[in-house]
């Protein structure tokens, strides 16, 4: 016997127990209470099932009812989702805002997709044609940039009876499948349980560079189509600031953004900002190839430890359809600490700074669903996600439990760096401790595009920077005087890497993107500084001289060199090698 | 929930401010109560878990004299509200709202829920209209915006008191027309910096724009966790259906956090780090991000609380967590403040990080970013070379750099230091940073636009 209504039991915070629910599943939602409160059961205990309450459960205690609804938390998926934002429980806020006005009240539902737009579906499958589980049915234009592919949802396959153009809304159906039960409708929305990764044929190994117009980025630390990087770093080393880049810029042709448990201003930042920029490659609104997830730090606990499963939900499903997808997920260290708020209320175990055990296990969980796949579908089709996520040690500290547990899973490290934030040298991402495992990856394919010589100049530009540290250390025990010109050379060329490459103004219109063949001639032509002067140096031409060079203003501004002009860096190199050599004739 | 209204004699235990009832019936999470002793004094509490038949009551003047066989606990059957009024202006409460000047009882228009709701951020507004402090190194460096959440970081013994005080009294926004209030909401202070406070306040009749909210720090420590709530529930009323900009003052927020610590330990939860509740972040961000502008709405809520830092240590749970949620920061340096310099600022740590959308053409000046850019890092530089001479001797700095000492020191002295009473506009912190900046070569002045150079440069 079943138990479908249940009473409270217990309440504490976020943390409702309830009994009577025989026959209840593990992340089974329920509605709680006479507020009809949305929840989740995460534990079973005899008759006791602990269940975590995505709203404030002020007024909720013994006695009053608790009801299954029989499925897991899900997502609804389907044409909409673009240019929607999201509380991580996937209510759309901006109907919650129309509804119920500019607080966040409880109890409120509205339907995530939007019932009343239609949609126009262009078939692709035939009458007769056989299909099976990601098959794409047909088309529907979502937005000016994503074209939403209806598949064949997982699990099911048939031949197709019926299938017609329609104009509609979601649940108009599409088409009819005579599957191995008999027939059955196929609409244009699914349901995901979104604590479910959704399947694919076949997970390969990230080969190709995601490209994010950030420098130190894709020079030094490339990610990769299907790759995973974290960003740590303490509060106002501009983490957030990244990840918006990266949101911006990054050459996904979706992106996820998940602002888990930050600030409200920054989503509005985003809302209000997005619609506005252009994406570099087509011209149209970043908005149009963007889904918002938004638990700002002051809505529900349990509503947070959620979103970012919702948003993983999202992207994969879009990443099903064929397309390289990018989620932002800010903060994971809000993820977390979600995490032992509900553990500790389940009082369970803490492990290590009142964590629970299993954190290690969930937050790699969260990161093994990036990847480059081949999609279901007898297409065959390559699909891709990538996964950034910002994690916020205290007091910077990294050695605390969620960076060493991200650390373990991902494949790049962004390591910001609260020094470099204080001397104003953004994107502060520590040269010297940062990594990407992904660099020969990335280095094989570029090479091959620009001359060959990518790799090479990144090499020699990380070994300049990686000697000016050891020779800092020297000038700050005998003084900058006492170094050798060759090396007092080389300082001026780490500085320059830093400040005329390394340092990029996310707020200057110019200087926000860089195309990788931008980034190289920028690069190269620092190096091409750095040769020049040295060959001057060894000819007799006085230190002073070399490093007080006009021409050193001109490559400062060299960044802002339009994008598509290599020729004004030729000229650039041009007049390098001529006052170089100017000073070595003058001498 | 039950509007009945119940009574219970059934408290089993009693442990820190907290009190075990049993037997009760209807309860609900978060339910508001009324302690009644039998010499005829009462208390207040708030059910803080509720399993089965025993509410968990936590008591907010203390529990100290209840004995179980001694106290009557009646559910009230809702959850805490204030009673607000546009009459609150000018006038003194307790954490509780209950007023404790010699003013008349408040009418109140309507009654609240103090927790508040999240403000959905798709009805967010962004913040981006100039506050003016009067003090130029909030004011031209650091610039406040309606809306924004800017703390003073502090340590004990400094100043804070008396800047939070000069901004109270100072700050307005520059159009006219616009209705501005200060909510002073003290946590934990002592009766002479309250006292400070409210003579302050009295004394230049900022009192009448003003709501003061007062726990002293012999006062119940569990009302300061009621404290901020009614604070800004009462800046909520008066921002978003009295449409009035809001500043709201808290202070000192390391206590309210000592008081949650407290209760955390009375319920033996397991502690996150230092010993404070693993939810510290959670719970402080229900009060920062009440900070904001609604769309369509005429008023804002600006936060500026102030914490003092234990030993002065930037990575403690408190400041750090503070800097996770709010938008920057102002460093209140002892190094300064032992220099004789008032407001001790630390310009070069502090952070506003919503400056850049404030200040400009319309808002303050148009060549306010490019003299905020070229005094930071002017300042910057001097200071370095100072460091360095500390190192090396004064003998190898360059000629520039001696130039740039010269420069940070004018600077502290005459731009970061300025009088307790001395209200500052913008366009004469704008003077001021122009010079200073005289003292240099206006070849150094490579972050201002020569158009600007040409228009502002001081003539001689």
């Amino acid at each position: 016997m079943n138990g479908n209504q249940g009473k409270v039991v217990k309440v504490s915070g976020p943390l409702v127990v309830a009994s009577g629910l025989t026959g209840a599943r593990m992340y089974e939602m329920v509605r709680v209470g006479e507020a009809n409160l949305f929840g989740e059961i995460v534990e079973i205990k005899g008759d006791d099932y602990s269940i975590q309450v995505y709203e404030e459960t002020e007024g909720i205690g013994p006695g009053q009812p608790v009801v299954r609804t029989g499925e897991p938390l899900s997502v609804e998926l389907g044409p909409g989702l673009i240019r929607s934002i999201y509380d991580g429980v996937q209510r759309p806020l901006d109907a919650l805002a129309k509804d119920f006005g500019d607080y966040i009240v409880r109890g409120a539902e509205r339907p995530a997709l939007d019932r009343s737009k239609k949609w126009d579906f262009k078939p692709v499958a035939k009458v007769g044609d056989r299909v099976s589980a990601g098959d794409v049915l047909g088309t529907v234009k979502e937005s000016s940039l994503v074209v939403h592919r209806i598949m064949v949802p997982p699990g099911k396959s048939g031949i197709v009876k019926r299938i017609n153009p329609v104009n509609g809304n979601v649940d108009t159906e599409i088409a009819v499948i005579d599957g191995a039960d008999g027939p059955f409708s196929v609409t244009m929305v699914q349901k995901w349980p979104v604590r479910e990764p959704r399947p694919v044929a076949r997970k390969l190994p990230p080969d190709k560079p995601m490209t994010t117009g950030q420098r130190v980025i894709d020079m030094f630390f490339p990610m990769t189509k299907g790759g995973t990087a974290c960003v740590p770093g303490p509060f106002g080393s501009g983490k957030t600031v990244v990840q918006h880049q990266l949101a911006k810029w990054a050459d996904a042709q979706i992106v996820v953004y998940v602002g888990c448990g930050e600030r409200g201003n920054e989503m509005t930042d985003v809302l209000l900002e997005f619609p506005h920029l252009k994406d570099p490659a087509s011209g149209e609104p970043l908005m149009e190839r963007t889904v918002l997830i938004a638990n700002t730090s002051n809505m529900p606990v349990a509503a947070r430890e959620a979103s970012v499963f919702t948003g993983i939900a999202l992207a994969e499903y879009f990443r099903d359809m064929g397309y390289s997808v990018a989620l932002m997920a800010d903060s994971t260290s809000r993820w977390a600490e979600a995490m032992r708020e509900i553990s500790g209320r389940l009082e369970e175990m803490p492990g290590e700074e009142g964590y629970p055990a299993y954190l290690g296990s969930r937050i790699a969980s969260f990161y093994e669903r990036s990847g480059n796949v081949i999609c279901l579908g007898s297409d065959g089709r390559g699909g891709a996600l990538s996964i950034v996520g910002a994690v916020s040690p205290p007091g910077g500290d990294l050695s605390e439990p969620v960076v060493q547990a991200t650390l373990r899973v991902v494949k790049v490290f962004w390591g910001l760096d609260d020094k470099l934030a204080f001397s104003r040298h953004f994107p502060a991402i520590n040269w010297l401790t940062s990594y990407s495992l992904y660099q020969e990856v990335v280095d094989h394919g570029v090479d091959l595009t620009l001359e060959g010589k990518w790799s090479v100049n990144r090499k020699r530009a990380m070994t300049i920077l990686q000697r000016e540290a050891e020779l800092e250390e020297l000038v700050r025990l005998v003084g900058i005087d006492s170094l050798a010109h060759d090396d007092r050379l080389l300082m001026q060329a780490a500085k320059m890497i830093r400040e005329d490459f390394l340092h990029q103004n996310a707020f200057d219109d110019r200087d926000t993107y860089t195309s990788l063949p931008k980034q190289y001639r920028l690069l190269n032509t620092i190096l091409f500084y750095y040769d020049e002067a040295r060959k001057a140096l060894r000819e007799g031409v006085p230190l002073d001289a070399l490093l007080k060079l006009d021409v050193l203003d001109d490559i400062a501004r060299a960044k802002l060199i339009p994008e598509d002009t290599p020729e004004q860096f030729a000229a650039l190199e041009k007049k390098i090698a001529d006052t170089t050599r100017a000073a070595a004739i003058m001498r | 929930m039950s509007s009945v209204i119940k009574e219970y004699r059934t408290v089993k235990q009693i442990a820190g401010p907290l009190m075990l009832v049993e037997g009760v019936e209807g309860i609900t999470y978060g339910e508001l109560t009324d302690i009644k002793l039998s010499d005829g004094s009462a208390r207040r509490g708030r059910v803080l878990e509720v399993t089965g038949d025993r509410a968990m009551v936590q008591v907010f003047e203390g529990t100290s004299g209840l004995s179980p066989q001694d106290v009557k606990v009646k559910f009230l059957g809702k959850g805490m509200e204030l009673g607000v009024s546009i009459d609150m202006l000018g006038r003194v409460f307790d954490g509780f709202g209950r007023h404790i000047d010699d003013g008349p009882s408040i009418i109140p228009e309507k009654y609240l829920n103090v927790n508040g709701n999240p403000m959905n951020p798709f009805s967010r507004d962004y913040p981006n209209e100039f506050i003016q402090t009067g003090i130029s190194t909030i004011d031209l460096l650091n610039t406040l915006v309606r809306g924004q959440k800017l703390p003073l970081f502090s340590g004990s013994g400094l100043p804070h008191s008396r800047i939070a005080a000069q901004i109270a009294r100072q700050a307005k926004v520059l159009k006219t027309g616009e209705r501005f209030a200060v909510i002073f909401a003290a946590m934990g202070i002592t009766f002479e910096e309250s006292e400070f406070f409210a003579a302050d306040f009295r004394r230049t009749g900022a009192i009448e724009r003003s709501v003061l909210f007062m726990n002293l720090a012999d006062d119940p420590p569990i009302e300061r966790i009621a404290l901020p709530r009614m604070a800004l529930t009462a800046a909520e009323y008066l921002a978003y259906e009295k449409d009035m900009h809001v500043l709201v003052i808290l202070i000192d927020l390391t206590n309210y956090c000592e008081a949650l610590r407290e209760i955390s330990a009375a319920r033996r939860e397991v502690p996150g780090r230092r010993g404070y509740p693993g939810y510290l972040y959670t719970d402080l961000s229900t009060i920062y991000e009440r900070a904001g502008r609604i769309k369509g709405k005429n008023g804002s809520i600006t936060q500026i609380p102030v914490l003092t830092m234990p030993e002065d240590d930037k990575t403690h749970p408190i400041p750090d967590l503070t800097g996770y949620i709010t938008e920057g920061q102002i460093m209140i340096h002892r190094g300064i403040h032992a220099q004789g310099i008032y407001p001790p600022v630390d310009v070069l740590p502090s952070l506003s990080r919503l400056k850049d959308k404030g200040i400009g053409v319309g808002k303050t000046r148009e060549d306010h970013a490019d003299i905020m850019n070229q005094l930071y890092s002017a300042y910057a530089r001097g200071k370095n070379a100072k460091e360095l001479a500390v190192v090396l001797g004064e003998s190898a700095l360059s000629e520039a750099d001696v130039l740039f000492v010269k420069f940070s020191d004018a600077f502290e002295d005459q731009f970061v230091r300025q009088g307790e009473n001395e209200n500052r506009s913008i366009e004469e912190s704008l003077r001021i940073g122009w010079d200073l900046l005289t003292m240099l070569p206006k070849s150094e002045l490579k972050r201002v636009r020569d158009a600007y150079i040409e228009k502002y440069y001081p003539k001689k």
